[in-house]
């Protein structure tokens, strides 16, 4: 029975005070249209409940969209409550407006991608499929 | 958590450690192999929680319903788990899962545990996998486990197959009939909660729903039981309380008759048909190159019958047992 397996659960979640999710909403619907399953869970959230909500959805990836310039602590934060939950398994990934130079830092972080505003969805799809294969059973 | 085996699971999801819950609710969804052991022990370690199934036509306020209520059973102290189904796209099999958003202040509280399901084509509105991670639940502790399932329609009410208690939710605006009576899961209802009370055009639909109760359409089935009609706004926080109240009042009810035996014997039947069905499909599926086609070349000859041909088939799916 493993008809089920190998579905690939992401969450998607806005940080931050910016009050609208028309592009992590298209962002949704092209990877549901690629067979993912997207937890959507809206806008304002904390680091605190994305990554509680990741834990308890047993996502493979944590998609963050962040357009008000506070990628620097939250992406961060998301990494540290992750370790401390041993839950670093969870691909962290990012998105919105946010400069070159601070995208290689992320990175160094532990920010696996980054998708800037103008990335075609199928990129992301890919980037997502690839992550996930990257990772490995789990 | 990386690879752990499901059995070593186990003792965690027992011990209501949150990410072992999670994984071996990942582990039933995917349907393999390696995790059945663990599940059956899992299945042993059941039967103490209150499965409560919440059902409505989308948009009728179920998610934001049972964030309010969850906070208020937590009050009491009781473990409270959400599993929250909606249907994947038939086009893709994805599917967009957002009854969290509704339910986002309840994220700090250790006590409450919500898991969101795509139905992934099962029909009935209930995911394949959704009993099994009912069981992951139970077995971890919780004392209520609400299940949220979207209602469009009397062949789309597993639900009742499902959980010891069924709540139907209607909502004012959404048309001018009450759209648990169009869909024909009315009687489905142990208790019925009119939602969006804080609206103006709630008391129509309060009415109609009372009328259609004292012409004495008591279908729960429990003649113990009469079915309350319960107006709720979570906007106002109106009514929860009350739910609270009736879900507990249910439970009660229950216990002191037969129902509850014959609830839960109903529920065991219907999981092991289920499950009988699905093992039938796969073992198609895995004959279908083999046995399948050379059977199939029968019927096309006409030297035997899709009768025949499915007995056939089935006693060389035994012989292999
Ligand atoms: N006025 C009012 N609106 C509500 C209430 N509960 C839910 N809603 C709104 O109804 C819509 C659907 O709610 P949701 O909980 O997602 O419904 P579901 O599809 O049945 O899970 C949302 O826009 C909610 O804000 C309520 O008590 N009063
Ligand atoms: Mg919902």
């Amino acid at each position: 029975m493993s008809k089920n397996s190998g579905i690939i659960r992401i969450l998607i979640a806005k940080v931050g005070l910016d009050g609208h999710d028309r592009g992590v909403k298209v962002v949704a619907r092209a990877l549901r249209d690629a067979g993912m399953d997207v937890i959507y869970t809206g806008l304002h959230r904390t680091p605190e409940e994305v990554v509680r909500a990741a834990i308890q959805e047993d996502v493979d990836i944590i998609g963050v969209s962040i357009l008000s310039g506070a990628h620097m602590t939250v992406f961060p934060r998301i990494l540290e409550l992750l370790k401390e939950s041993e839950a670093e398994d969870i691909i962290v990934t990012g998105g919105g407006v946010i400069p070159d130079d601070e995208v290689d830092d992320l990175k160094k972080l532990g920010v696996k991608e980054v998708m800037l505003q103008d990335t075609p969805p199928q990129n992301i799809i890919d980037s997502m499929q690839r992550l996930v294969t990257e990772r490995g059973p789990r | 958590m990386r690879n752990v085996p499901s059995l070593e699971l186990v003792d965690r999801v027992a011990a209501g450690d949150i990410g072992a819950i999670a994984r071996m609710i990942t582990r039933a969804e995917s349907g393999q192999e390696e995790c059945r052991p663990a599940l059956a022990e899992i299945y042993r370690r059941t039967g103490r929680a209150h499965i409560v199934g919440i059902t409505g036509v989308p948009g009728s306020g179920k998610s934001t319903l049972m964030g309010k209520l969850t906070a208020t059973i937590r009050t009491t102290g009781r473990k409270v788990a959400v599993v929250a189904i909606d249907p994947s796209s038939p086009f893709s099999g994805g599917a967009i899962l957002g009854d969290r958003i509704r339910m986002n202040e309840l994220a700090g509280d250790k006590g409450i545990f919500i898991r969101s399901m795509a139905t992934r084509g099962s029909l009935g509105g209930l995911a394949r996998a959704t009993l099994d991670a009912v069981d992951v639940l139970d077995a971890a502790g919780f004392d209520l486990i609400l299940i949220e399932t979207v209602g469009v329609g009397q062949d789309e009410v597993d639900i009742v197959q499902a959980a010891h208690t069924t709540i139907v939710v209607s909502a004012p605006g959404l048309g001018d009939d009450i759209q648990a009576i169009k869909a024909g899961i009315l009687e489905i209802a142990d208790i019925h909660v009119v939602s969006k009370c804080d609206r103006p055009d709630s008391n129509k639909t309060i009415v109609d729903l009372k009328g259609m109760m004292t012409l004495g359409l008591n279908f729960s089935g429990n003649s113990n039981w009469r079915v309350p009609v319960i107006a709720t706004s979570a906007l106002k926080l109106e009514g929860i309380a009350e739910l609270v109240e009736a879900i507990g009042q249910h439970r009660k009810a229950l216990e002191s008759s037969d129902e509850l035996d014959a609830r839960r014997k109903r529920i065991a039947e219907r999981r092991m048909l289920k499950t009988a069905e699905e093992i039938l499909r796969d073992e198609f599926e895995k004959h279908r190159d083999g046995k399948v086609s050379a059977l199939v070349s029968q019927m096309l000859a006409h030297k035997t019958n899709p009768y025949s041909a499915a007995q056939d088939l089935l006693a060389e799916i035994r012989m292999e047992k």
